[in-house]
């Protein structure tokens, strides 16, 4: 049980210089996300234009690695087709559960840093808290339009 | 200082610092001498049986239920039930008693600081009776202002329920002056003595209360066996909890009688050799003396608050005197998520706790979302402490803080 790496670099500066933890005022896909066990609670904000995730942020609070996981997460689905954004979130999710491949985790690039993770039972919801709740914002795109009100 | 980090296998031989003994206590050897011997000498089923072993199993487990009627001075040993652990026994309470007893109208009052298992019982026993279920608030600290204890008792009030000891302040609750409000109105007093029963010895005629609860994994002793006092005249008068063999007097196709107090609430098979591992760690804890243990795990938390207090990041929550705090120092830092301050402490192989504690109203209460806990008992030493301090003012730089 040698010194874990998961609070690593990348991890620790996601969590405190955050690049996409900020309102989106012109989202057109919102969902909140939470992990009750650390309490994590997040807001995932997309804008989608055709099938293209044109911009995205969120807010809210919650433990490093929830917050750095959703931020590495946008930096990587920003600019991507929806399926591909799909394609990388499935993956991740089967790093933190073990059973991705290494070509698999090697995709991942950043998200990778997070792999250890799946040594840690306790905290693999905090790790893909914000992935899946991409995965349910186009599960269900209908729950996720912001209410005009 | 108590040196009886020896009898205490699991710790032997380890830099492992184990500072979460408010969720469960490890147990020293005799414990487990104990329940070895019942395995290997006596095992059989305590049932009165007509063979040597099956006897000499119901002497031990009624040993056992003495030891425990001692240990919480209750009047005889049948006003003893052995549970799997707190939240059983105040399950047992809220199905039996205030299920049969409470009416529309009826108020059942529970102190914000309640742990959960001491919530979800009186919210269901509310919801089958349509009694109220009302709060007895406490101030930042952790103190329940008279006032508001006595403003919160009302003709109304048909049960009150408090932690004797709160598992996030750990500061000793007004119990026996709650007791006494809720006697004043005709109501009766339940007492969770899950955290102070490894710290203060428990004497149920002082308290005042009708019930008492605890469990025995929190005292040294194993998990799945507890135990639930109440006054022999409540036991008599209430209905059986779980139905089945060993409760049972007579039966016929469509009907039975129930066996005698307490056998009447134990049904089916018992925990004989958690019973007997149970009295074990009471013994134990006899033996070192509780008033010795206590000061011992005073003189530790103070040392550890001194030091938490001299971190500027670090906020202690409750009392700033250590002897208020039955070795229980639940903290924040600044700009770290307690399951991230967990997860650092584990990487010094230090054990605490992190999360809501089971106690969510509270942490609404207090306006915290949730914290880090760090609890000290016997076993601990000064080596324990100094390495909790050292990891706790490295945490935020590494954590990426710059200080
Ligand atoms: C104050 C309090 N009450 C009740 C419980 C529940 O005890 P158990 O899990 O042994 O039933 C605990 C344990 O965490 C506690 O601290």
């Amino acid at each position: 049980m040698e010194n874990r790496s998961f609070y690593n670099e990348v991890l620790t500066e996601h969590n405190m210089r955050p690049d996409f933890k900020h309102d989106l005022p012109d989202a057109n896909l919102v969902l909140e996300g939470v992990n009750p066990s650390c309490g994590d609670d997040i807001y995932l904000k997309l804008k989608v234009e055709g099938d293209t995730i044109v911009d995205g942020a969120f807010v809210g609070d919650g433990c490093a690695i929830s917050q750095a996981s959703a931020d590495i997460m946008l930096g990587m689905i920003v600019g991507l087709p929806k399926d591909e954004a799909l394609h990388l979130a499935d993956c991740f999710i089967r790093m933190i559960k073990g059973t991705a491949s290494e070509e698999e985790i090697e995709e991942l690039d950043e998200a990778g840093a997070l792999r250890d993770i799946s040594h840690m039972p306790a905290r693999v919801k905090c790790a893909v808290l914000g992935w899946h709740t991409l995965e349910e914002i186009f599960k269900n795109p209908e729950k996720a339009r912001p209410k005009a009100d | 200082m108590l040196d009886l980090r020896k009898d205490f296998p699991i710790l032997r031989g380890t830099d492992v610092v184990y500072l979460d003994s408010a969720a469960t206590a490890q147990r020293p050897a005799c414990v487990m001498e104990a329940e070895r011997a019942f395995n290997d000498e006596r095992n059989a089923n305590p049932l009165r049986g007509l063979y040597a072993w099956s006897m000499e199993a119901t002497e031990a487990y009624e040993r056992a239920r003495q030891t425990v009627a001692d240990f919480v001075h209750a009047r005889q040993p049948e006003e003893i039930v052995f549970t799997r652990n707190t939240t059983e026994g105040l399950n047992l309470i809220a199905y039996t008693w205030a299920c049969t007893n409470l009416r529309p109208g009826d108020e059942v009052l529970v102190t914000v600081m309640e742990h959960h298992s001491n919530l979800l019982p009186w919210q269901m026993a509310c919801e089958r009776t349509g009694a109220t279920l009302r709060f007895l608030e406490c101030d930042q600290r952790g103190v329940f202002p008279e006032e508001a204890m006595r403003a919160a008792v009302t003709e109304r009030t048909k049960l009150v329920c408090m932690g004797h000891v709160s598992n996030v302040f750990g500061r000793v609750n007004p119990v026996e002056k709650m007791a006494e409000l809720a006697h004043s109105v005709g109501a009766l007093m339940v007492c969770d003595a899950a955290q102070s029963a490894p710290h203060i010895a428990l004497d149920v005629q002082k308290l005042g209360v009708d019930f008492l609860v605890f469990s025995g994994h929190k005292l040294c002793g194993p998990m799945g066996i507890g135990a639930l006092w109440a006054r022999m005249e409540l036991l008599e008068d209430m209905p059986p909890f779980l139905r089945g063999g060993e409760m049972i007097e007579y039966v016929t196709r469509d009907s039975a009688t129930w066996a005698e107090v307490p056998h009447k609430f134990e049904a089916g098979t018992v925990n004989a050799s958690g019973a007997v591992g149970l009295e074990a760690a009471i013994r134990y804890l006899q033996t070192a003396g509780l008033e010795t243990i206590e000061s011992h795990v005073n003189a530790l938390t103070e040392r550890a608050l001194k030091g938490m207090q001299a971190l500027p990041h670090v906020h202690v929550i409750g009392s700033e005197n250590a002897v208020e705090h039955s070795g229980i120092l639940t903290f924040t830092v600044d700009g770290v998520h307690p399951h991230d301050i967990a997860a650092i402490f584990d990487s010094d192989r230090i054990c605490i706790r992190a999360g809501h504690h089971c106690a969510q109203p509270l942490m609404k209460h207090l306006g915290v979302g949730s914290t880090a806990r760090a609890s000290i008992y016997l076993y601990n030493n000064e080596q324990d402490v100094d390495r909790f301090l050292e990891s706790l003012a490295t945490l935020r730089s590494r954590m990426g803080y710059g200080e």
